[in-house]
């Protein structure tokens, strides 16, 4: 299950990547998309893996817990990341707007 | 913290003046000078102690974990320099209200003045060396500001430019030379450092750190070689150049000089360095000051030649030097601001500052003629002026040391020189102004200036007089004071007497004068000599080629990095990353995997995880497809909420979950601005070198995610688990940190989410975009843009979906839930109702004005915070009880659940925000304008 959310996390940086390097705005932004998956991912991960046992005190079950910390932290981030994408796709509209086309150079090559 | 308020009223003062001005200048004037008057009472209230030789220091924990107080502290030194800043500078607020002209804001001077009033009282008052840094930083801004303050002029604008530059490296210097002192004696408090002067001395840092603190000193003292900012700052009005650059601020350098006098001094280093650097500046400074033809220049570089005077007198080391330091601090402060407030009325009178055509102003402002000669006499050092006093001192001090050291008559006949040219140049200042002709070509006539703008000065030389005549009954008890706590120890006996019998110093005395005499009406040759080398030593020019090759420099290095395209930086930046973390990982020796025992693969997972791949694969190669990469990368962000389903973060899978979905729906109104299609543009090497930096850096992370996963650990997990029912009263731990553990975290996020959600409206505010009403084809977008099946739907369904996010947010504190997630679920819920209902139709039932709802938001979560202070518990503590309520039963009530109120607020406004307004936008954008193709022709293209 490690070596599958591992690769998971490789390819979403991959594509995050190959994608952000594009000349166009909008595939950046799903590129920085994807990248922040991964980033929420890895984050997570770094808890470790743990099934079935959510950190919710007294659900009933033993063995102990998933670690908090990891999910405290990647719970903001997601929400933090939305506001990036929009922050960065409205700098997209206005960019277009004022410069007549979606290259993030403002200018063709 | 009465010392603390000393430091606070000018700041204060400052915004008040600043509000004052408006009325008219003379509330401008009043309110400057009563809030020097407030800070002079409060400073008068708590020098009793410090009269008869206490030291006050005062403390306000600030950061008490990290061992950082805001300290103050208040011994002689601090009280002179104290008495100096508010005397003059009260003196000074009464001669500017005469000297700036109507055109002139008079509320921006006195604001500024009077923060650099603040800024310098914190200087001298500190008891904490990081925070006398803080204030020396903002003495250099305040100047700046002061020097600027004609900021039409180019001077102006380029010798502020200049002492900033120059003062601000100094700072930087002095910020390095205190963390030494810090390491070295494990406290920044000056109490221990002064102590601890045999460690400092004796350490293997001493070298370094002396000369970084010199730097310092000097750089704001104008000492040789950064001297040259200062004649350029004299681009300020005159009451500033006489507060700033002459009485008050660059004494700062020589007062940390004074100030670190026992912890620095009394090595072969410091003599040699501080000495030898004073030596020079006194030099340097006399022999120009005579060859300025600019009334002021001529007093800079006096200026200059006496702060030279002063860092000698330090650098000599001697405790009786160390008084005679003290002794022409003060002196000094007094005759340059006297000089210089008579410069400001000559210039002010005449029109020029021109000593070749000011001549023979005897005739016409015979008084204020008289109060500069005698203020010029102090300066040259003439008996019954209080600048003699200080100056024999000074001399008797050259001669005793000439006998101890090798080259020791070098001192001696150095001083002499300077003091013959200090007599030439206040012999020019008398003779070539108030005598010497007739003036030549003046703007106006002159006439004395108006009656208070000479008050000011009469006071200042009337202690010039004072102290000259009977300094034991004047300035003998500061000066005790004062040299007592900059020695650490009871001072020398001294004698402040005006005859001291046939000493050396007397005949240098003589000589100095009679040698400046001679040098006076001799000059004429002189003149013609330095005119011919003025160019070759002007400082100046080294400074303007260093700062433009630092421009060549870092502009080179810019265009070399960055050739204004984001794809090739952005390349450059993630090939470096790779380099680095490549060199990590191979320069390390420890196994890829970890012993952590792996959990199995099962079926369903497997699938799940190959869809998500076939997602993202897709994602890439479709990207010029927009619309279909959008909804592949929706899919990619549901199986991510199902990676958090299986791994036990139900809290994290929600909040993934309506994430996304308000995530598609912002870039799908965003996607309808945009091209529809990617062009191919890149060409094959581009692709391939993105596909190989993507490939390695997928590779890279992806290794290191697996390392990690296979590698046991031990967190902080445990005390969360522990603590969460007890101290937080909530059994979901994710929630409670949130709210509670590290509420002040989430209450910086939800203000980042607040910025966006603001930052965003404006953005769109003036924006105009053109969105087209048809396809590509020239069809509708579609049949019918609110079905009235999904529109019926939708209206049904907001009060159930509400209902359902009002009990996230309760269950939040116990349950899967919270504030984030039930303020997307809410925000879900209602553009559900624009999407199904239309923007106008939705936009006249539900107020569209979402700013008070993000305010009541922050509000709501800083007020909890702030209540617990009332309870004197830290910021942000929480509390929680239990109560039996009529009909419902038990319940819990947390105060972390209102923090959580606010929270949920802010997640509703911001992101309805953002979405509403990029989809007005989107209604304004075309109108019903028909399209020339039905929608359900079909067209060519289409199959």
């Amino acid at each position: 299950m490690e070596a599958l959310l591992a690769s998971l996390i490789g390819l979403l940086t991959a594509c995050g990547v190959y994608l952000a390097l594009r000349g166009r705005t909008f595939p950046v932004v799903l590129g920085l998309t994807l990248l922040s998956y991964a980033v929420n991912l890895f984050l997570f991960a770094m808890g470790r893996l743990t099934i079935g046992r959510p950190p919710v005190i007294g659900a009933g079950l033993g063995g102990g817990y998933a670690d908090p910390v990891p999910q405290a932290l990647v719970l903001t981030a997601i929400v933090i990341g939305f506001a990036m994408t929009a922050f960065v796709i409205m700098l997209a509209l206005k960019a277009r707007a004022e410069m007549g086309n979606d290259h993030v150079d403002g200018e063709y090559e | 913290m009465t010392l603390l308020f000393v430091v606070l009223i000018p700041f204060i003062g400052a915004i008040l003046v600043a509000w004052a001005s408006r009325l008219s200048r003379f509330a401008a004037a009043w309110s400057a000078g009563l809030v020097t008057l407030g800070a002079i009472a409060t400073l008068a209230g708590v020098v009793e102690p410090v009269a008869v030789g206490e030291t006050l220091v005062q403390r306000l924990a600030w950061m008490p974990t990290v061992g950082l107080d805001l300290a103050f502290r208040l011994d002689g030194l601090g009280l002179l320099f104290a008495g100096l800043i508010l005397g003059i500078g009260l003196l000074v607020i009464v001669y500017a209200r005469y000297y700036l002209s109507e055109r002139d804001s008079l509320g921006r001077l006195y604001a500024y003045l009077l923060l650099f009033m603040g800024s310098m009282l914190g200087v001298v008052l500190s008891e904490n060396l990081i925070q006398l840094l803080i204030f020396w930083e903002l003495t250099s801004l305040s100047s700046f500001l002061l020097i600027g303050y004609w900021r039409e002029r180019e001077e102006a604008r380029n010798g502020a430019r200049m002492a900033l530059a120059i003062t601000g490296a100094g700072g930087l210097a002095l910020l390095g030379g205190i963390l030494l002192l810090g390491e070295i004696t494990g406290s920044y408090d000056l109490t221990v450092i002064l102590a601890s002067g045999d460690l400092i001395r004796a350490h293997p840092l001493y070298t370094p750190t002396l000369i970084l603190v010199l730097i310092g000193a000097f750089t704001k003292s104008a000492q040789f070689p950064f001297h040259f900012w200062l004649p350029h700052a004299m681009a300020a009005p005159t009451p500033v150049s006489a507060y700033l650059h002459s009485a008050t601020m660059v004494k700062a350098g020589v007062f940390l000089l004074a100030r670190l006098f026992p912890a620095l001094s009394g090595t072969w280093e410091w003599s040699h360095l501080v000495g030898g650097v004073g030596m020079m500046t006194l030099l340097i400074g006399a022999i120009t000051a005579l060859f300025k033809h600019d009334l002021k220049g001529l007093l800079a570089y006096s200026t200059i030649s006496h702060l030279g005077l002063i860092t000698l007198l330090f650098g000599i080391g001697t405790p009786l030097a160390a008084v005679a330091g003290v002794f022409h601090i003060i002196n000094h402060a007094i005759f340059k601001a006297s000089l210089f407030m008579a410069a400001g009325i000559i210039d002010h009178e005449t029109g020029t500052r021109d000593m070749r055509r000011i001549n023979g102003l005897w005739k016409y402002m015979p008084y204020t003629a008289t109060l500069a000669m005698v203020a010029a006499a102090a300066m040259a050092g003439v008996p019954l002026v209080n600048g003699f006093l200080s100056k024999e001192m000074f001399f008797a001090e050259a001669v005793s040391l000439a006998t101890q050291m090798q080259f020791g008559w070098l001192l001696p006949l150095a001083v002499t020189v300077a003091g013959i040219f200090a007599v030439a140049y206040s012999l020019r200042f008398i003779h070539d102004v108030f005598f010497n002709g007739e003036p030549i070509d003046l703007p106006r006539t002159p006439h004395e200036p108006p009656r208070w703008m000479k008050v000011p000065v009469e006071i200042l030389v009337a202690l010039c007089l004072l102290v000259g005549i009977l300094p034991a009954l004047t300035v003998q008890p500061i000066l005790t004071l004062a040299s007592a706590s900059v020695l650490q120890a009871p001072p020398p006996p001294h004698d402040l007497a005006i005859w001291h019998g046939f000493s050396p110093a007397l005949w240098m005395s003589v000589i100095a004068l009679l040698g400046g005499g001679l040098l006076y009406f001799g000059r004429k040759p002189l003149f013609v000599l330095y005119d011919r080398l003025e160019d070759r030593i002007d400082a100046r020019r080294l400074y303007n080629a260093l700062q433009d090759g630092l421009f060549a420099l870092a502009g080179g290095l810019t265009r070399l990095l960055d050739a204004g395209s984001l794809q090739r930086l952005l390349a450059v930046f993630i090939g470096f990353a790779l380099l680095l973390g490549g060199a990590g990982w191979f320069s390390a020796d420890s196994p890829l995997s970890g012993p952590r025992a792996l959990l199995p693969v099962d079926g369903v997972s497997l699938f799940a995880a190959l869809a998500m791949a076939a997602a993202m694969i897709a994602t890439v190669a479709l990207h010029r497809q927009r619309f279909v990469a959008l909804v592949l990368i929706g899919a990619v962000g549901l199986l991510v909420s199902l990676i958090f389903v299986k791994f036990s973060a139900p809290d994290l899978a929600l909040t993934q979950l309506s994430v996304e979905v308000v995530t598609v729906i912002l870039l799908l109104l965003a996607l309808y601005f945009l091209p529809q299609q990617t062009p191919a543009e890149s060409h094959r090497g581009r692709r391939l070198r993105d596909a190989l930096l993507a490939g390695l850096a997928g590779l890279g992370v992806g290794a290191l995610a697996w390392a990690v996963l296979t590698r046991p650990y031990s967190g902080i997990a445990d005390f969360f688990l522990a603590n969460s029912v007890p101290g937080g009263g909530g059994h979901n731990v994710v929630n409670v940190i949130l709210v509670d553990f590290r509420g002040f975290d989430t209450l910086g996020e939800i203000t980042v989410l607040a910025l966006a959600g603001l930052a965003i409206y404006a953005m769109l505010d003036k924006l105009r975009l053109d969105g087209r009403g048809c396809d590509d084809v020239g069809r509708a977008w579609n049949w019918d843009s609110h079905p009235a099946i999904m529109a019926s739907l939708t209206r049904l369904l907001l009060p159930l979906a509400l209902l359902v996010s009002i009990f996230i947010l309760l269950r939040g504190h116990n349950l899967p839930g919270g504030g984030f997630i039930a303020g997307l679920v809410t925000a879900v819920a209602l553009i559900m109702q624009y999407l199904a209902n239309g923007v106008a139709w939705t936009h006249d039932r539900l107020p569209a004005n979402l700013h008070p709802t993000i305010a009541a938001g922050l509000s709501i979560a800083t007020l909890t915070g702030l209540a617990s202070l009332a309870f004197d518990h830290p910021f942000l503590t929480s509390t929680f009880g239990h109560f039996d309520w009529p009909l419902v039963g038990e319940f819990e009530l947390a105060s972390a659940m209102a923090f959580d109120l606010g929270v949920y607020l802010v997640v509703v406004g911001a992101t309805l925000l953002i979405l509403i307004h990029l989809g007005l936008m989107h209604d304004a954008s075309h109108g019903d304008d028909a399209c020339p193709v039905p929608l359900n022709q079909r067209v060519a293209e289409d199959r």
